[in-house]
């Protein structure tokens, strides 16, 4: 088996049995735990956005919840204000959080490493008092927020409206995921890794730097805010408060224990921001971020290429390559 | 003009505050290149501290001194331990490092001392000190409490061996070394003198916004714009920086935009800075090599 992981076909094979298996996965679980899964997905393509900008780009942001807010509030403004259908909410979310994005991206431009994070961390601190504004009253709902209609399975599908949502987020994610993995793997890809390593030298090969980070940012907004009005309609509900700046938080911890720079690490980020606070709440209401924390520095000084870096480690090894 | 002198003089104390912690951070950045994150809620945490003891009956000034005295200590552990291990790591893993510090201390008070919001005795007479209509007692000794720790900051690394090999250890580890500095040590230091200088910032913001666990996030974000505002690697102009915020915050509150967005107005003052002058007024502009 070890020879043959190397092979694409036989990883195209793994691929479309994962894809397979959580195709099938909700008619086997309680309606409770598909909303869990549809979760989970929804965090894996906030993490593959944020992992584009923080892991290959070089871009700290600890602000993401920012662009999931705005998301969510364009999905549930659409489908509350405008009485629009919950599909047509998703690319409109994306398309807003991309300019967004590539806006922030344009003063991004001028900060590294801790000013960016900086910079972000005020964006995502400031967020839910901006979704208060009374000014916007009329559009957000204000404190109160704003309460969505769970969208009933179309074509007269015999799935429950928990199954066809998660359905619907799971072919949403597999898009996502083949665009981002042809991204990366071409020379859009190389450019914004270079970008990270060595800005100078990507520059002297002739990379437009400014166009590659704004366009990043934006990208990776895009990821987020589709990801955003995706988890709106499955929670059925938006309020400024639901995203506090421990949300943006919460995505940093995700893109570090799945995995720096990788794209499948998303989607071990995001099963452990989706279960572990689950489990560590019943130990007490502060445990949740004590044990993130306590992970956090657990994974920054082990195992600083998280749970994909690891098995990738794991795998090497079994092969016999030296690593 | 009463009412404007008001706000002036208010905004200079919370100002004191911001530049409390603006300091502590510099104090960080100066030696580290490193934006502690964690700095607002190492603060908090020793505003608990001083609290607990307070609680004992111990008198409000010594309760104070050990405070810091302790928080100094905890720091400079918290660097030896954590801090160290990521010294030359990549900003990522340091950024996240300050974070998990972040979560941890504030879940930890959470578990400790609960989230119920608590108060926090003023050692200040609750009459404003001679009659006047301007400021408060509180907002007098705030102001003068932040001028004390500048000065005594100023004297320790201008006129004392250990100030300058501080000075020195931030300025250039290497050459520092050579001539028998521990640079580590300098380092570790500066991380205590940081958490005490934010145990001052919190005790004396506690009586105004009360004490509770994320007490701190808004006053980090204001600490910050003050810091970048006078410059992150000048001491004396992130105090300029936060009397600065503190004044504009107050004044801004209170005849234009009103309270509910105080948030996005440091959001903004550290965008228009990091865009208009990324070296705020009084820092060192900076010049890479290629």
């Amino acid at each position: 088996m070890s020879e043959a992981m190397k092979n694409p076909t036989v990883k195209l094979a793994g691929v479309l049995l994962v894809i397979l298996a959580a195709t099938a996965l909700p008619f086997f679980i309680s309606n409770y735990r598909v909303f869990q899964f549809n979760m989970v997905l929804v965090y894996a393509i906030v993490l593959l956005g944020l992992n584009l900008l923080t892991g290959y780009n070089g871009q700290i942001s600890l602000g993401h919840g920012a662009f999931y807010a705005i998301g969510a509030y364009v999905a549930a403004i659409m489908m509350d204000r405008f009485g629009l259908p919950y599909w047509s909410t998703v690319p409109a979310a994306g398309i807003v959080c991309f300019v967004v994005g590539f806006l922030f991206g344009l003063p991004a431009l001028r900060l590294r490493g801790h000013y960016l994070a900086l910079a972000t961390f005020a964006l995502g601190v400031a967020m839910p008092q901006l979704l208060k504004y009374k000014h916007l009253e009329a559009w957000t709902g204000g404190v109160q927020g704003i309460v969505i209609i769970k969208p009933d399975p179309p074509f007269g599908l015999k799935v429950t409206p928990d199954q066809w949502l998660y359905l619907y987020s799971l072919a949403i994610a597999v898009v996502m995921f083949v665009l981002a993995w042809n991204l990366l793997r071409g020379r859009v890809g190389r450019a914004m890794v270079a970008i990270r390593d060595h800005p100078v030298a990507a520059e002297a090969m002739g990379v437009n730097i400014s166009l590659y980070k704004t366009t990043t940012f934006g990208i990776s907004a895009l990821y987020t805010g589709v990801a955003g009005a995706l988890g709106a309609i499955v929670v059925q509900f938006v309020a400024p408060d639901s995203f506090q700046s421990g949300l943006s938080i919460s995505f940093l911890v995700g893109v570090v224990i799945g995995g720096v720079a990788s794209i499948s690490g998303a989607i071990y980020g995001a099963f452990f921001i989706q279960f572990i606070p689950n489990f560590a709440d019943h130990i007490s209401k502060a445990a949740p971020w004590a044990i993130y924390g306590l992970f956090l520095l657990f994974f920054v000084y082990l195992m600083p290429f998280g749970v994909a870096g690891t098995i990738r480690w794991a795998m090497a090894r079994m092969r016999g390559v030296p690593v | 003009m009463e009412a404007f002198l008001h706000q002036v003089f208010s905004g200079l104390a919370t100002g004191g505050i911001y530049a409390s912690l603006a300091l502590a951070m510099v104090m960080i950045y100066q030696s580290t290149n490193h934006i502690n994150f964690a700095q607002g809620e190492m603060a908090m945490f020793s505003t608990y501290l001083a609290w607990s003891i307070v609680q004992t009956g111990m008198p409000f000034w010594i309760a104070f001194v050990l405070t810091i005295a302790i928080s100094f200590v905890v720091g400079l552990i918290i660097e030896r331990v954590v801090i160290r291990p990521v010294e030359n790591a990549p900003v990522l893993s340091v950024v996240t490092v300050f974070i998990a510090l972040l979560v941890i201390l504030n879940s930890v008070a959470g578990w400790i001392y609960t989230y119920t919001i608590k108060t926090f005795p003023s050692p200040f007479p609750a009459a404003p000190p001679f009659g006047n209509k301007f400021i408060s007692s509180h907002e007098l000794g705030t102001i003068g409490i932040t001028l004390v720790v500048l000065v005594a900051l100023y004297a320790f690394f201008r006129f004392t061996p250990l100030g300058l090999a501080m000075r020195a250890a931030a300025q250039n580890p290497n050459s520092s070394r050579l001539v028998g500095i521990r640079v580590g040590w300098m380092l570790a230091l500066g991380w205590g003198l940081a958490a005490g200088i934010g145990a001052v910032a919190g005790v004396l913001v506690a009586p105004v916004i009360y004490l509770e666990p994320n007490m701190m996030a808004g006053v980090l974000l204001y600490a910050l714009a003050s810091a970048l505002l006078g410059g992150i690697d000048n001491p004396f102009g992130a105090v300029v920086g936060g009397f600065l915020v503190g004044v504009m915050e107050n004044l801004l509150g209170a005849y234009l935009i009103g309270t509910e967005l105080k948030l996005t107005v440091a959001l903004a003052i550290i965008i228009i800075v990091l865009l208009v002058k990324p070296s705020g007024f009084f820092g060192k502009v900076l010049v890479s090599r290629v």
